[in-house]
């Protein structure tokens, strides 16, 4: 009985350091990143002369920011602790069936949804397979819907390229309200509503549950297998936004876009504080790491810095973030 | 309790069994399938050559199966690959004296290289091996376009006795098949009977457990990610011999592929699990998909369409087979 009563003290004793070192985890992570952010900004703006100040801000934005709304549902995936490879192909054949269906005679405005719900199907797919098969590893699912959503989208287009939209279509991703573009609206709204069902809903307190302990989080009546299926699905959802924005960005599609796409998003929700074992991570820290690539990126480019560079560079900096996270601030889970 | 645990090993045992047989199932299956359509399929004409064409793919899913035994994965494969093709193509363009022999030393030098860094990032560094592999590859290719200054090396650039390496061979046998199975009959002795090579498959099922009984799990980790560097730096000279050119954007996405071949070969991407014999046959049919195709007249634009169903199916075939024979095993037991 003694022996009980000290195992509970030890373990309150443990839940309070545990709470500690988390919060302490997040006040440091985000305000790293904050700092990190700050100085590309002050990079992006003596480089530019000022001009980043001006113009160039939003343009550089829009450049990148296409693949971030992947990043958004991809933050969900990881935080249950699970991992999401196939939507860079997810895109690939989202745009292809987006052009094929116009070119076929498909009125504009039905094909783009036809475009973001092939995404959604996408990723309904994979979540039907894990919660069904749920022995299977997340990573070989969807390394295998990987290979067949671009294997359709390459049955479908072969090698050719697809276009000639409408020229309306071009303003979704060109077009802009007064300085600020679309699809910086468009990322703006979702990241808030993403980040307010990650840390004001159940459901998004439920992915942190799936993601800390699934069996435990099973035991206490969370809809596992459905909360689970809702992030795939909502991954997938996100690619077909993405298929959109990139194709009116690029007025033509091929089988071949958004190739790494996938791992590009990872590498942000990693950098931005989300472990890939899940349980932790907030949408702050996404939100900072996606403007802290992107004009990182933007920035390098003004260098002159060429894009193999640019790969190293960005490389390094994942290593080098979470190595810092490993042995000074996250002790107990590792990135 | 003794009873019990011998059923369930022999469960184990069955199951293991079992899953290679249904992957011997599906690889006669498909060969049976290829010989109706195009009896040239079972030449040995063919054959061999469809051996040449998976040499390459087999001798990585070697290290890859190592890895993944020990529940880590290597994203960076593909690019290690082109890396160091291309250090030793440029190595023979810029001094065609040199022999073969120090060309294939210095691809697997600096091969070794890349899977130390991969190692210590895993081991010491205790990042996630998804995520270091992966900024590693960005970093590696990043190196191969640097060095290559973004050019490929051609095939006139190359002494005949380096394209020789692909082309000649032991009888009929081409030199890559003689590498495959070298590497494979090497690794399969070092992964059954030697001590190390059984730890391997300890660190993977239950690291846990593996620190407890005093086993060097970090060497153990480091180890394996070199073996897979040194595998890799050998694959690279091949690949550039076989093709007569390096390029920098060489086996880009190959690393999906080779996981592919582990995961048809029945290793079990948690860990722990894991056969040459297994191996053998995912590759074989990995092999099979990407070069018999052409034989039967179906379009190469569906080649990936149909590996990505057949992996699909081989891994959910492998769970339903599994459920039942838990199922059984449980009955037996009468519980």
């Amino acid at each position: 009985m003694a022996n009980m009563q000290r195992t509970n003290v030890e373990l309150d004793r443990l839940a309070l350091q545990h709470s500690f070192d988390a919060k302490k985890f997040f006040i440091r992570w985000e305000s790293l990143l904050v700092v990190i952010l700050i100085g590309i900004l002050v990079l992006n703006v003596v480089v530019s002369n000022g001009n980043f100040l001006g113009s160039q801000f939003f343009s550089a934005a829009n450049g990148f920011m296409d693949k971030s709304f992947i990043v958004l549902s991809m933050a969900f995936v990881l935080i249950t602790g699970e991992i999401d490879i196939s939507v860079g192909s997810t895109v690939a054949l989202s745009a292809v069936l987006m052009a094929i269906s116009y070119n076929a005679g498909l009125p504009m405005a039905l094909a783009i949804a036809l475009c973001i719900l092939v995404g959604a199907g996408c990723g309904a797919i994979n979540g039907l397979i894990f919660v069904k098969f749920r022995e299977l590893p997340t990573m070989i699912i969807t390394l295998a819907t990987m290979i067949i959503y671009r294997g359709v989208a390459t049955i479908i287009l072969e090698d050719r390229a697809s276009g000639g939209f409408p020229d309306w279509f071009a303003e979704i991703s060109w077009g802009s309200l007064g300085p600020v573009p679309y699809s910086v609206i468009v990322f703006a709204l979702l990241a808030t509503l993403f980040a307010v069902v990650l840390h004001k809903t159940a459901f998004g307190r439920e992915l942190f549950a799936i993601g800390n302990n699934k069996l435990a989080a099973q035991f206490s009546r969370i809809k596992v297998n459905r909360d689970l299926f809702v992030a795939f699905l909502l991954n997938g959802l996100m690619a077909g936004v993405c298929a959109l924005f990139l194709t009116s960005r690029m007025t033509s599609t091929r089988p071949n876009i958004a190739d790494g796409y996938e791992l590009e998003a990872i590498a942000i929700v990693v950098l931005a504080g989300i472990p890939t074992t899940g349980g932790k991570g907030n949408m702050t820290g996404v939100i900072l790491a996606v403007f802290i690539i992107g004009f990182l990126r933007n920035g390098l480019g003004m260098f002159n810095v060429t894009s193999p560079v640019m790969s190293v560079i960005i490389g390094l900096l994942l290593i080098g973030t979470v190595l810092i996270s490993n042995f000074f601030i996250n002790k107990e889970k590792k990135l | 309790m003794l009873s019990a645990q011998t059923v369930s090993n022999e469960n184990k045992k069955r199951r293991g069994s079992m899953r290679e047989f249904g992957m011997l199932f599906i690889l006669i299956a498909l060969a049976v399938f290829f010989t109706v359509a195009n009896p040239r399929f079972i030449s040995g004409e063919n054959l061999l050559d469809m051996f040449r064409n998976t040499a390459i793919l087999g001798i990585l899913a070697v290290g890859m199966m190592m890895i993944i035994t020990t529940g880590g994965i290597d994203l960076s494969v593909g690019a290690v690959v082109s890396l160091t093709g291309m250090v030793s193509a440029l190595l023979v363009r810029d001094f065609p004296n040199t022999p073969v022999i120090a060309a294939i030393l210095v691809a697997m030098l600096v091969g070794t290289g890349c899977g130390l860094i991969n190692g210590f990032l895993v081991a010491k560094g205790r990042i996630i091996p998804i995520i270091a592999t992966l900024a590693t590859m960005n970093a590696f290719r990043g190196f191969t376009f640097i060095i290559s200054d973004s050019a490929w090396v051609s095939a006139h650039e190359f002494p005949a006795d380096y394209k020789a390496l692909a082309t000649g061979g032991l009888g009929p046998v081409n030199n890559l098949v003689i590498f495959w199975i070298v590497v494979m009959i090497v690794f399969y002795y070092f992964q059954t009977y030697t001590r190390t090579g059984r730890y391997v498959y300890a660190v993977g099922s239950n690291p846990d457990v593996v620190n407890i009984t005093g086993i060097r799990k970090d060497r153990i980790l480091i180890l394996v990610y070199t073996i897979q560097g040194l595998l890799a730096g050998l694959a690279g000279i091949l690949w550039t011999a076989k093709f007569a050119s390096a390029q920098p954007d060489t086996a880009t996405g190959y690393e999906i592929n080779v996981i592919a071949a582990c995961v048809l070969g029945g290793v079990s991407i948690n860990g722990g699990a894991g056969k040459m014999q297994g191996l053998i046959l995912g590759v074989l049919t990995l092999g099979i998909l990407e070069n018999a195709l052409p034989l039967v007249n179906i379009s190469v634009f569906w080649q990936n369409f149909i590996k990505g169903m057949i992996i699909l199916t081989a891994i959910v075939a492998n769970v339903l087979i599994k459920r039942r024979s838990t199922a059984q095993g449980l009955k037996r037991r009468e519980i």
